[in-house]
């Protein structure tokens, strides 16, 4: 059948083509790419240590970022992964000081997590909440509780906990091996399992979902399990790299993460992402910061750099959604 | 027809005579029986003893006007409503409970007008939800679901790639796209709701050929359509629906265009509708070739007086909503004029529109007329803030007296003007937004399905308003889908079809039967939509 008229083709032809598809991760691949090339061709000496330091420190939050990624999908928002992972935090930090051995503390943070994100899940997917209020209240809830907890102070750590007694840069490398491998592992999921591709069909069209036969609401509860767990995970990264935790550890970590997602290419209005795209939205808001001291430019730009960056990964959505019709 | 029908049903048939006859002839048996199906919204009867039938391998269509109970009838095939009374069989089995997963697991399929698939999944993808299931581990396949969609839609005729995002499909296309994944899931029934409504002729065609090709492979269809014409093209049998009772169901080589148009209407004119004779004043509105490309309105042509109810009437979709807006300046007209009292105008926002003295009640007044939170006398002052304001400060006891004033002069029923306006009654409600609109004291009232919703007595008090209005020299369009109350209120009626004005009728000249005639496309008017914007007398 011909009957097709060219403009269709056009369209779904652009649609189609793997530079349209995934202009939003290749443009921001792009900048990450200009960055580095800018810092290799006149401080080479960004690559001796510091953009090492960069991954480490960028692994717990790109693995917050992929629990994040699959809430966004879903047409969902986490706000109180912040208080979360501070929390786990202190729960690692707390279970370390009992004397429990390392599996045990690295499962029992994990379920920690996992047990936070399924208050959440509940109140979003049984009792139908928004969840942009309900984690807007469990942050602050956790965050209270924390306070109580351990009056601010921090929660010294047995030096085994520290890199799991590993010499530092083994710590350092595995750490960055498990955030990749996490990312890996999860991208996978959401491509070749049917419970990874009814997270895109939930966003993208609740009711539509339903009638196909997915349990919106389930999918829901399970994605928010998950983005307990995979927090839970991040914060135990992040922990056995110092001496010590503090209860506050996690604050703002929310923005940073909702950020990388969202200059990533993750639609807010869900359905439309990648976690490769998360993940080039982790390495170029997390390099910034670094990058800007080794330009000599002062620190205090970060933020508003990266909030710049924010807008214009949103503006050029809008633009596109308005050229293509 | 009927004789092999009974036969093929009878118990205990020999296997080997029902392979004979399948062989001999399309088999005909029934697939699915709703006998006296009853059903109410609120209190209004949507449906009341409805019977329908569909057999395999036969199209059915079913028609009748806006609000006739079609819908109604399809949302409880579907199980998406459950019926207050009646029973359903499926291939002669008694349905119990009918519910959206069991009708599917039956193999019911419906394509609605409005698609429902995932725009930002790929093409292969949504078939492929559509037609696997298994559990939530499971690894998915791409080759094999990207093949099976490319087959799939090879059977159905479309262009498209599996690859492709249904986001840039158009609205045709994703329509393939549903009955592709509807002979994927081995439908046994298929509702087609209004599927020629937006096809150009050799998509229309396209669609016939797949609708031939499912029919010879037993799949029984439902065919909503209130396109006449293509009914003896594509339908075996035509049930007729009006006011939710079932007026008819023939086969379609005996009946007529005609027929079918007088069983569709055959109603009697209930309501008493109080219209007063008022003295016609000057053109206030003349509209000439306006079109509006993204409402798509094209080149209507009409004027009005002072004093003077012009009626537009029209199926859902024909345009007068979209006519509406564009005169308000909510789509602005991108060809065309607009003369006010024999000025041109442009009017590019609603706001310009407000300050020219148009006004417009909308059509669905929960979401777009009335802000129900707010107090009858806030909702009332909402489109004259500035009048009521000092230096930017709202005078409440300004706001106040307006409200009291309308309430009284309307007679609406409210313990006072500070309660929430969602408190109201719906013809309430109704006459509120009708008081926010006067009180901007416009010249030209568009009124959008005014009565709809509300009860009879309300109704009539909507209409004596109306009457009032116009005798205090207002022009009034009234859109409305009841063809009684277009016939009762206007003075003249304009008639519309897919985006066009095909004719105007005269208060003495108007019927039932022609004004939905002409509805249908087929109206004697075609020069008038033609552009000449010569009014039938």
């Amino acid at each position: 059948m011909s009957s097709w008229s060219s403009p269709v083709s056009i369209a779904s032809a652009r649609g189609d083509s793997f530079v349209f598809r995934y202009q939003r991760e290749l443009s921001v691949l792009a900048a990450y790419g200009l960055l580095l090339a800018i810092l290799a061709a006149i401080r080479p000496g960004f690559y001796q240590v510091q953009f090492r330091l960069t991954w480490v420190s960028a692994a717990p939050i790109l693995i917050a970022a992929v629990g994040q990624t699959l809430i966004i999908l879903a047409r969902e928002i986490d706000i109180s992964i912040g208080s979360q992972f501070s929390v786990c935090g202190v729960v690692a930090g707390l279970l370390a000081g009992l004397g429990w051995p390392v599996p045990a503390v690295v499962v029992g943070t994990i379920a920690a997590g996992a047990i936070m994100g399924a208050a959440n899940g509940v109140l979003v997917a049984a009792l139908k909440l928004p969840s942009i209020v309900v984690t807007l209240a469990t942050m602050v809830i956790l965050r209270g509780a924390m306070l109580w907890l351990t009056h601010g102070a921090a929660v010294h750590l047995p030096d085994w906990l520290q890199w799991f007694g590993a010499s530092q840069r083994w710590g350092q490398a595995s750490i960055i091996i498990i955030a990749i491998a996490i990312l890996v592992a999860f991208a996978a999921g959401v491509r070749w399992l049917a419970m990874g591709r009814s997270v895109y069909a939930v966003g993208s069209d609740r009711e539509a979902a339903r009638l196909a036969g997915i349990r919106p609401f389930r999918v829901l509860f399970w994605v928010f399990v998950l983005m307990g767990a995979l927090t839970g995970l991040a914060a135990l990264l992040n922990t056995i790299q110092f001496a010590e935790v503090y209860p506050n550890s996690g604050d703002g970590l929310e923005l940073q993460v909702i950020a990388a997602v969202v200059v990533g290419g993750t639609a807010i209005s869900g359905g439309r992402g990648t976690l490769l795209g998360t993940l080039i939205g982790v390495a170029l808001l997390g390099t910034i910061g670094s990058a800007l001291v080794f330009l000599h430019i002062q620190a205090q730009w970060e933020k508003a750099i990266q909030g710049l960056i924010i807008l214009l990964a949103v503006a050029s959505d809008g633009l596109n959604r308005r050229s293509a019709g | 027809m009927a004789n092999a029908d009974q036969g093929l049903r009878a118990e205990g048939a020999d296997p080997s005579q029902v392979i004979s006859l399948e062989h001999a002839e399309r088999r005909l048996e029934n697939l699915l029986e709703l006998h006296s199906i009853s059903k109410s919204f609120a209190g209004v009867r949507a449906l009341s003893n409805v019977g329908f039938d569909l057999r395999t391998g036969e199209v059915h269509a079913l028609i009748g006007e806006n609000g006739a109970g079609k819908s109604t009838l399809i949302k409880i095939i579907t199980g998406a409503h459950a019926p207050d009374g009646g029973t359903i069989a499926f291939a002669g089995k008694t349905i119990e409970k009918m519910d959206p997963n069991l009708s599917r697991s039956l193999g019911i399929a419906a394509i609605y007008q409005q698609p429902a698939l995932f725009p930002e999944l790929s093409v292969a993808e949504n078939i492929a939800l559509r037609l696997e299931r298994g559990r939530a581990w499971r690894i998915l396949r791409w080759k094999e679901r990207r093949q099976n969609a490319t087959a799939l839609l090879a059977r159905v005729g479309a262009n498209i790639s599996p690859d492709a995002r249904v986001r840039s499909l158009t609205m045709p296309q994703q329509q393939l796209v549903e009955i592709a994944a509807a002979i994927g899931s081995n439908a046994k029934v298929l509702i087609l709701d209004e599927p020629t409504a937006s096809l150009s002729d050799r998509e229309v065609e396209n669609l016939f050929r797949v609708i031939d090709e499912l029919r010879g492979r037993g799949v029984g269809m439902i065919y909503i359509s209130h396109r006449l014409e293509e009914l003896p093209r594509v339908a075996d049998r035509v049930t007729v629906l009006r006011d939710g009772n079932r007026i008819a169901t023939r086969c379609m080589l005996d009946v007529d265009r005609a027929e079918l148009i007088r069983l569709m209407v055959g109603r009697e004119m209930s309501a008493v509708f109080p219209k007063v004779q008022v003295p016609i004043g000057e053109t206030a509105l003349e509209v000439r070739n306006l079109s509006c490309a993204v409402a798509g309105v094209s080149d209507v042509s009409l004027s009005f007086r002072a004093g003077e109810i012009l009626g537009l009437a029209g199926l859902v979709g024909a345009g007068r909503t979209e006519l509406a807006r564009t005169l308000f300046g909510l789509t602005p007209a991108d060809e065309g004029q607009i003369l006010l009292h024999g000025k041109p105008v442009k009017i590019d926002s609603p706001s310009r529109a407000v300050s020219l003295g148009l006004a417009y009640v909308p059509e669905d007044r929960r979401r777009h007329g009335l802000i129900l939170e707010m107090s009858v006398a806030a909702n009332v002052t909402l489109a004259v803030l500035r009048q009521i304001a000092h230096g930017g400060w709202l005078d409440f006891s300004r706001q106040r007296r307006i409200a009291d004033e309308f309430i009284s002069k309307f007679a609406i029923k409210t313990p006072s003007s500070s309660v929430p306006a969602g408190n109201l009654s719906g013809g309430n409600q109704q006459k509120v937004a009708l008081a926010r609109w006067l009180a901007t004291e416009p010249r030209v009232l568009i009124l959008d399905e005014p009565t709809q919703g509300v009860d009879v007595g309300a109704k009539a008090e909507i209409h004596r308003l109306m009457g009032q209005l116009a005798a205090n020299g207002l022009a009034i369009i009234m859109i409305s889908s009841e063809l009684p109350e277009i016939l009762g209120m206007s003075d003249r009626i304009a008639v519309m079809h897919a985006g066009r004005l095909l004719g105007m009728l005269d208060r003495a000249a108007a019927t039932q039967e022609r004004i939905l005639e002409m509805a249908l496309g087929h109206g004697p008017g075609e020069q008038v939509a033609a552009g000449s914007g010569a009014v039938m007398a």
